[in-house]
């Protein structure tokens, strides 16, 4: 800094260093309580110390919590979520920002609109319409009595039902949760301030919309991309109200929702070297993936937000 | 806003904007509308027989004491989890930026609790407090002599949600924080330690007028972290328990709506949080272009 302050920077490390024991005290903590027997852990206070049985509860917290079918239902969900988002937005920045059309602004605003209305607003209509999506189209289709015109046209009686549910499906877990503005709008402040000259340039020589999108918007776009595949993967992983909605099969349910069922409840036996375990084995992709790109994403989080 | 040079085509740009429009529609707008309409209607348990009643709806829920110690509650819980998450964030954050060593370490050991669910974070939380096995706990009564029992105990129990959901946000404060501290230019600290400013005087002085938006900013986001995002503390955690001392708005919705299944009270306070936060929304921005103007 300025001046020299040795004791000052001495007590900043000291604080820093409490900071981060304290910041880093509940996992640690249970990383000890996860390699404990049940007879350690259950002692009043339980021994703060590692033990030797890391791999026996992880191992029952696998099997008991079905973790294999669990964590790749996460897998699925969160980087459904996270590739859905980045390309819908992808897109829709390009159209809004080098296209003029007539309902451009339309567009915008309304995209725009939803950025801050998180799902847990709207539940109950939410979760209607993912028990079928068809729903608010069906009272259209016998207004227009479409069904005596279908049966007119093949000559035969025809009843048609509108039905496409989404419930326990991965396509009800991942969609619902895509339509994001915050993404259409970061792609679109980027793109605002890529040169004009770039696409004049591709445009003179006679590039496709297409293919000014891919050969020059999407490697320009690759920093921001990155940043967005970390903070959206954190959130499809950490994902709790909607998954608990709409999946009632317990083969569809995510490792976060699952992680219930392991907490020992007041008559249980206190098995809280298993709970844990299956709790680090869940956090442990979100976190090996926000620190392998920790770089971008700082950088990202602090450009989307503001 | 749109560029000088823009390609034309009929076709492309609506086909480019489709997928967005289609599930925006879908999922947002439509599901809104339709929360809106329930919100004035009653309908029989049986999902036949729907009447148009106004707001008695919102007029039953604003007379309904528990909707209100509710509002109570959340109220309590997201000012108490904003501040101590953002204080936290800030502190950590003025230390680590005056850190000239091991700046990489003590970044990376700070910002990873960032990735954790607020529900693991509830479980961890919930074994660190637990009245009969938690470490803290068990100092807790040693030292306080208190009977520390979040189990029973609804104060207790607040105390542990709000533990739990600050400590997994301390990180997102840290890094903006951050970021801002590094925004500041240095010649604005080095004028004022040569006028003879102590370091501590600088903070108060400079750095901390300086962060105001980042703080206001913050503020916002903690707000609606911790009113929405914590639904996943509260459920694994609490249930909204004891006898309704965690029960938060967005927990109560989804207790009335899904497990009580009172379709009009629940659509209404959906549409009560809905508003609530779009006014938070249009808050901000007006703020955001505020400063916009006076940066020049």
């Amino acid at each position: 800094m300025v001046e020299k302050t040795p004791i000052l920077d001495f007590v900043t490390y000291l604080l820093l260093i409490m900071g981060i024991a304290i910041v880093g005290f509940p996992i640690i903590y249970a990383i000890m309580a996860s390699t404990l027997p049940l007879e350690e852990v259950s002692k009043v206070p339980m021994p703060v110390k590692f033990g030797d049985q890391f791999l026996v509860n992880m191992s029952s917290a696998w099997e008991r919590g079905d973790l294999g079918t669990q964590l790749f239902n996460s897998l699925v969900m969160a980087t459904g979520i996270t590739v859905g988002k980045i390309s819908v937005s992808l897109l829709g920045a390009f159209s809004i920002v080098y296209f003029d059309y007539r309902f451009r602004k339309i567009a915008f605003v309304s995209v725009f609109c939803t950025l801050m209305l998180p799902v847990e607003v709207r539940i109950l209509p939410t979760y209607e319409m993912a028990a079928n999506v068809f729903g608010p189209l069906q009272p259209l289709w016998d207004f227009l009595y479409l069904d005596s015109i279908l049966s007119w046209i093949v000559q035969n009686d025809i009843e048609v039902d509108l039905n496409w549910n989404l419930l326990d499906s991965y396509t009800g877990l991942i969609l619902p949760l895509v339509a994001s503005a915050t993404c259409t709008f970061l792609f679109r402040q980027f793109f605002l301030t890529i040169p004009e000259e770039l696409c004049e340039a591709a445009k003179i020589d006679g590039a496709s919309p297409m293919m000014f999108f891919r050969k020059v918007l999407l490697p320009l776009s690759k920093t921001n991309i990155a940043a967005l595949v970390v903070i959206e993967f954190v959130y499809g992983w950490n994902q709790y109200l909607w998954p608990l909605l709409i999946t009632t099969d317990p083969k569809m349910k995510t490792a976060v929702i699952g992680l219930q069922n392991l907490i020992p409840q007041a008559d249980d036996i206190p098995e809280w070297n298993v709970a844990l375990a299956a709790a680090l084995i869940v956090m442990l992709p979100p976190i090996l993936v926000v620190l392998s790109m920790q770089r971008w994403f700082v950088k990202g989080l602090v450009d989307i937000d503001k | 806003m749109i560029k000088r040079s823009f390609f034309k085509s009929r076709f492309l740009p609506y086909f480019l904007i489709l997928p967005q429009i289609l599930i925006t529609l879908t999922f947002f707008y439509w599901p809104a509308f339709q929360g809106l309409v329930n919100s004035f209607i009653r309908s029989d348990a049986f999902g036949g027989h729907a009447k148009f009643i106004w707001f008695e709806n919102f007029l039953a829920l604003f007379r309904d004491p528990l909707y209100l110690e509710s509002v109570f509650i959340t109220l309590v819980f997201s000012l108490c989890t904003a501040f101590l998450a953002i204080s936290s964030g800030l502190f950590l954050a003025s230390m680590a930026n005056r850190a000239l060593r091991a700046k990489a370490v003590i970044r990376t050991f700070l910002i990873w609790p960032y990735a954790v669910a607020p529900a693991i974070s509830g479980i961890l939380w919930l074994f660190l407090l637990h009245p009969s096995f938690g470490l803290v706990s068990i100092f807790i009564n040693k030292w306080f002599g208190a009977n520390w029992n979040p189990v029973l105990n609804g104060r207790d129990a607040m105390v542990m949600v709000v533990l739990a959901s600050a400590w997994k946000q301390i990180s997102y404060n840290f890094v903006f924080f951050i970021a801002g501290m590094q925004a500041i230019p240095k010649s604005l600290i080095e004028a004022a330690a040569i006028d003879g400013a102590s370091p501590f005087r600088r903070f108060w002085r400079i750095t901390l007028p300086l962060l105001s938006p980042t703080m206001f900013f913050l503020s916002v986001m903690n707000i609606i972290y911790s009113f929405f995002e914590t639904f996943g503390v509260i459920h694994t955690v609490t249930q909204g328990g004891p006898g309704g001392a965690t029960n938060i708005l967005v927990y109560k919705v989804y207790q009335d709506g899904f497990v009580g299944l009172d379709l009009g009270s629940s659509s209404a306070q959906s549409v009560v949080l809905m508003s609530l936060i779009i006014l938070i929304t249009v808050l901000q921005f007006r703020y955001v272009e505020k400063k916009v103007q006076y940066t020049g």
